[in-house]
């Protein structure tokens, strides 16, 4: 699609932040979409069975192109890869028809990928994520200085891979906090 | 110097440090106490109504009288306890609560009233005239009575939190706590092990004995060693556990860089640790408690464990000839410790008939103290035995009057501790699930029980967690505790019980004389165990005290309530990161980055900044581009950022019916492709929220709510979804963020757009309140023609990463038409001028009909707040309604926050006909225009009438008009 507006990361830039945090990276990710689907009432088994993988709670799916987490009892996010699949609610009504309700999301949410071992130092700083105990797949909704964020955990604790959402329009504050966080314990 | 051999000091290198202005010198692992016990200062404050000299008393957190000012600046901190700060080069401290000095103390003429000054004084001398308690009384008391000083200067360290998880907390590394972690971490549990000292160990860096046959403190080392190997222990020293909470979480503190001058780049002075453990074991130890004797407070006169500690641990001894005196065995292994380390140990008195003699040492038994001398440091003390007096030279005493199970946090959720005779004192009882007593503070005082019930308790939460816990106990002492209790020994002077709070034996007399004889009388009465220490010294004795005066067991006669924290923390810690510039979250909007490029001002709104307005050159005060903005904006077109608004996508086969229900008014009939303007009413029928509801598709509509209330609105949607109608087929979820969305209002508005939409929008293609999903080249994005303005205007929205490209797009398709950007004080005027409420009117005390909307609230069907809206009181025909105001005078400048009174009618309360709600400066008239809830309002249109500022001392004539100051036919937004 050759746009006429030119896209901004949310933190303002025209490219994703890349950053070393001591032994860990973070990695601003623009290149995901994201929408929530909700099964509609009774059909719940019309979503099950299409090709896009349903999380059980509290936890994610990864797929290609399709992953999804948990979002709420009836409800999850699906995640695609944004340069084929922007559009990405017409793409899953495609696949839904009238049998979910499916918003898009991809602009509401900030992303950072935080990856390096140890990782539990540092997320002990920002929330109260048990990221060790956690199960790998592990999604679940934290607060990090008063912003309300998805977590999951991506890979087993020995390699360290931790997702953060926030929201969008927070995404200077939610960096500041987690670089604030990193120095102390990096 | 009265330094010794030993210790576990680092005597390669030396510190230096300050007190009252004066060199020391000290050596890493000492603790400021022992450093100046170790420079033979014994006098380190004053006691806080009396003014009494005095000296270090423990060797612990649980010290009372050794409170000190530390460091300078902004980093001052007053009541410093000396026997845990580490000293560090450079360190300051200063003495408290004294005048001109510490050795020449002005008000040390308050001992010499002293009978004036006893429990309770001011309650009654202070009576008349009453007044005069406030100005005069109690200023001057409180100059005379107290602790340190706070700093006026802004702390410049910054303080953190942090969330910990573990299968076992361990509380206190002493014998027990260091043998609890060791079990549970060689069994592979994740084990937190938090000590409050610098250096692990507790007691056993405190006493002379051995453990797997080495120094007790050298066994303390290796296994700290050998934990912090094991890759599922935690080890935190320097944190103190000070309260615990609901569910296994437990509040500690960690004095990340309180050993140091400042921290270190990137650092935090301390951090507050929530964690997270289903199981914890409180090893706390124990506390020795004084016995009550007259003078026993002078400097010199410590604790028997305390000298015992500076002796072995910091090879500090503060005398040259020393005594103790106790009523049980402990008293006795202090003069053993004591008399090896070759200190000359002068008599044991020992208040006990029978046992073993010391060998070597004077041991009279059946003996007491029974007064002290010495004016600002201890130079003998006179003992009775059975009748004989002797008076003995000495310029140390230690006393030992029992150890008290250190059991604050297991009591903190209420259970009354048991009484324990065995030991004479309390013991925990059952506390938070989870929680149990190990060690000393389970009333284990031999270092061999201690081990084994450490051990055993992390055995037992193995075997819970299904794992297994074997361990084989160290070779230690496992000697009886023998002890014959003794509180206070008569005398006719006055005897320290509580020395933090000067609280004497003879005030817990006079306490029981009043008839305060309940443990929380007795403290409120006399102040005992308030303050710092909280009492974990002298709680237990003064309530012994008042139980031998009640007759009562000291079981019956109770312990006050313990509550967190165990020991002071700062608040600064609590407050963590939130402070200054970091006390909350900032959101940008998606046009921040343009318009900070502009110069924009911003406004807080919530958490938002907004655009206030965007000055141009040449402007130099708000009203200049305010007034340019909305008139550019009437004459042309303007430009605003709405994304703030709150936007929430509600979608499913009921999705029409559930708006139904939470707007008063109707949305199931609107057609798609239209937009409406919704009214939200609370259940007690007051207003809630406005905004525009738009229907996208037969099953999908989009909510727009006021910026304020974007959470609140949502929140109170998942309620009535969740709770009120689970059956209906609805789901909802915010979208505020999503989007970028900018309002293009004025008479060019669709010829600007036009520019950039791909799609035809015409009025007959998009008419007024129409809505559609367009593209903007190529570019997904939604158009709603709905205005806030009056003018002719949309509301144009895109995928928020290419807002800032739509705000260039904008402005750029704008320079044709002269357009402006403009921010939310344009926005408000506009919003005036047109009869819009808004956030003032809004108040949650108006209900629609007070807003003139009351036709909006459907009686066609039921929905939340629309019952409770026709109560009759509200329905009053000479109710409150919303007006326009104006002056007469066009020159005239009301004030807001003014109120509507007749005139000729005084100023008063019961004359008030309403208030103005928005004020603003009209460009378009060119005066001041208001909206205000006026009584009657409706039916007094073209009424005179006053509006009054008493604050502002204005008091304005102006005439009641439609609140429609522009446009009231809607002419323009329908072009």
């Amino acid at each position: 699609m050759d746009k006429l507006l030119k896209p901004l990361t949310a933190l303002g830039a025209s490219a994703p932040l890349r950053k070393s945090l001591g032994p860990w990276e973070l990695v601003e990710r623009v290149d995901v979409a994201l929408a929530s689907v909700a099964p509609r009432r009774g059909r719940e088994g019309e979503v099950a069975r299409a090709d896009v993988p349903v999380p059980a709670v509290a936890a994610s799916v990864q797929g290609d192109p399709w992953s999804s987490f948990w979002l709420t009892p009836d409800m999850f996010m699906v995640e695609a890869p944004f340069a084929s699949h922007e559009d990405i609610r017409a793409h899953l009504l495609g696949i839904y028809g009238d049998a979910a309700s499916v918003t898009e999301q991809t602009d509401a949410w900030v992303r950072f990928d935080l990856l390096g071992p140890g990782l539990e130092r540092l997320m002990a700083k920002l929330c109260n994520v048990d990221v060790v105990a956690a199960p790998e797949g592990y999604a679940t909704r934290t607060v990090i200085e008063h912003m309300g964020c998805y977590l999951i955990k991506r890979a087993p604790s020995s390699e360290g891979a931790v997702t953060l959402y926030g929201a969008r329009s927070m995404a200077g504050s939610l960096l500041h906090a987690i670089t604030l966080a990193a120095g102390t314990v990096a | 110097m009265t330094r010794i051999a030993g210790g576990l000091i680092d005597r390669n290198t030396t510190l230096n440090f300050t007190f009252d202005g004066k060199g020391y010198t000290a050596h890493p692992g000492d603790t400021l106490a022992s450093a100046l016990l170790a420079a033979d200062v014994r006098l380190m404050g004053r006691s806080f109504k009396y003014h009494r000299p005095r000296g270090v008393m423990t060797a612990g957190s649980e010290e009372p009288n050794a409170l000190m000012q530390v460091r300078t600046g902004g980093r001052q901190e007053p009541n410093t306890r000396a026997t845990v700060a580490e000293v560090y080069d450079g360190l300051e401290a200063q003495s408290q609560n004294r005048w001109p000095s510490l050795a020449f103390d002005a008000l040390g003429i308050n001992d010499r009233f002293h009978s004036f000054f006893a429990a309770g004084f001011y309650y009654k001398t202070f009576m008349w005239p009453r007044k005069f308690w406030e100005a005069v009384y109690e200023p001057i008391i409180r100059r005379a009575a107290g602790l340190g000083r706070l700093t006026r200067e802004a702390d410049p360290d910054a303080y953190d939190k942090g969330f910990l998880h573990a299968d076992l907390l361990v509380i206190g590394a002493g014998p027990a706590g260091l043998m609890a972690a060791l079990t549970a971490g060689r069994a592979g549990l994740r084990v937190i092990l938090a000590d409050e000292d610098f250096l692990a160990g507790g007691r056993l860096n405190a006493e002379a004995g051995s453990v797997a046959d080495q120094g007790s403190a050298d066994w303390a080392r290796a296994t700290v060693a050998e934990l912090a190997a094991l890759p599922t222990v935690r080890l935190m020293s320097r944190t103190t556990v000070f309260g615990v909470f609901d569910h296994g979480i437990y509040g500690a503190v960690e004095r990340v860089s309180d050993h140091l001058a400042a921290p270190v780049a990137g650092q935090v002075r301390q951090t507050l640790w929530r964690i997270y453990a289903p199981h914890a074991v409180m090893a706390t130890g124990a506390i020795e408690r004084p016995i009550a004797f007259d003078n026993n407070d002078r400097p010199g006169v410590m604790l028997a464990g305390a000298l015992r500690a500076y002796a072995n641990r910091w090879a500090v001894v503060p005398g040259q000839r020393v005594a103790i005196f106790t009523n049980n065995d402990s008293g006795l292994a202090s003069a053993l410790d004591l008399q090896a380390k070759g200190v000359d140990v002068v008599a044991v008195i020992d208040s006990r008939e029978g046992g073993e003699l010391l060998p070597g040492i004077r041991h009279l038994r059946g003996a007491h103290v029974v007064d002290t001398s010495g004016r600002l440091g201890l130079t003998g003390i006179t003992i009775d035995m059975k009748g004989r007096r002797e008076t003995l030279a000495v310029d140390a005493l230690g006393v030992s009057g029992g150890w008290n199970p250190n059991l604050g946090l297991m009591q903190q959720h209420r259970a009354r501790p048991d009484w324990n005779d065995q030991i004479a004192a309390f013991t925990p009882a059952r506390g938070p699930k989870g929680l149990m007593a190990v060690g000393a503070a389970a009333g284990e005082f031999s270092t061999l029980g201690a081990l084994r019930s450490g051990a055993e308790a992390a055995r037992a939460v193995a075997e819970a967690l299904g794992r297994q816990a074997p361990y084989a106990l160290p070779k230690a002492e496992d000697q009886a505790y023998r002890i014959a209790p003794l509180w206070a020994v008569p005398g006719a002077s006055r005897a320290w019980v509580d020395q933090q709070n000067d609280v004497t034996v003879k005030d817990v007399k006079l306490s029981h004389q009043e008839a305060f004889t309940d443990v929380e009388h007795l403290k409120r009465y006399t102040t005992l165990g308030m303050a710092t220490d909280q009492g974990k010294t002298g709680n237990l004795l003064g309530a012994a005290v008042m139980a031998e005066l009640t007759g009562q067991s000291i079981e019956a006669t109770g312990q006050t309530t313990y509550r967190p924290p165990f020991t002071p923390v700062s608040l600064g810690v609590l407050g963590g990161r939130s402070q200054g510039r970091d006390f909350k979250p900032f959101r940008h909007t998606p046009s921040h980055h343009w318009a900070a490029e502009q110069g924009a001002v911003f406004v807080e709104v919530g958490m938002w900044l907004r655009t206030q307005w965007l000055p141009r050159k040449g402007e130099t005060e708000w009203r200049q581009s305010v007034d340019r903005e909305v008139l550019a904006t009437r004459k042309s077109v303007g430009i605003c950022d709405v994304t703030t608004l709150g936007k929430i996508d509600i979608q499913g086969t009921d999705a029409g019916a559930f708006l139904d229900r939470v707007y008063a008014n109707t949305f199931s009939t609107l057609a798609v492709g239209k937009c409406r303007y919704g009214l939200m009413l609370r259940e007690d029928g007051m207003v809630f929220d406005d905004g525009t509801t738009a229907r996208l598709g037969p099953h999908e509509y989009v909510m727009t709510t006021t910026t304020a209330n974007a959470v609140t609105v949502f929140r109170h949607l998942e309620y009535c979804r969740q709770c009120l109608w689970p059956d209906m087929d609805v789901q909802i979820i915010s979208t505020t963020e999503a989007w970028a969305q900018y309002s293009v209002a004025g008479p060019n508005a669709r010829k600007l757009l036009a520019r950039l939409v791909d799609q035809d929008i015409s009025d007959a293609a998009l008419p007024y309140m129409g809505c559609a999903e367009v593209t903007i080249g190529g570019l997904r994005a939604r158009i709603f023609r709905i205005s806030f303005s009056g003018e002719l205007a949309y509301e144009i929205a895109v995928p928020a990463r290419y807002g800032d490209g739509l705000i260039r797009a904008l402005v750029a398709a704008g320079e044709a038409f002269d357009a402006v950007v403009y921010g939310t004080e344009a926005l408000g005027v506009m919003r005036v001028e047109k009869g819009h409420v808004a956030g003032n009117e809004l108040n949650g005390t108006s209900t629609a009909l007070n807003m003139g909307l009351g036709k909006m609230v459907s009686r066609k069907k039921d929905a939340i707040g629309v019952t409770l809206s026709g109560r009759e009181a509200l329905l009053a025909e000479d109710g409150l309604r919303l007006v326009g105001v104006k002056p007469v005078n066009p020159a005239d400048a009301m004030k807001a926050g003014s109120h509507f009174l007749k005139q000729g009618a005084a100023a008063v309360a019961e004359n008030d006909d309403g208030w103005l709600t928005s004020l603003v400066w009209s460009p378009h008239l060119g005066h001041y225009i208001a909206l205000g809830y006026l009584r009657d309002g409706a039916k007094r249109m073209g009424e005179k009438i006053r509006v009054v500022n008493l604050l502002a001392g204005t008091d304005i004539l102006a005439e009641i008009v439609s609140p429609h100051f522009i446009d009231p036919e809607g002419e323009r937004l329908r072009g």
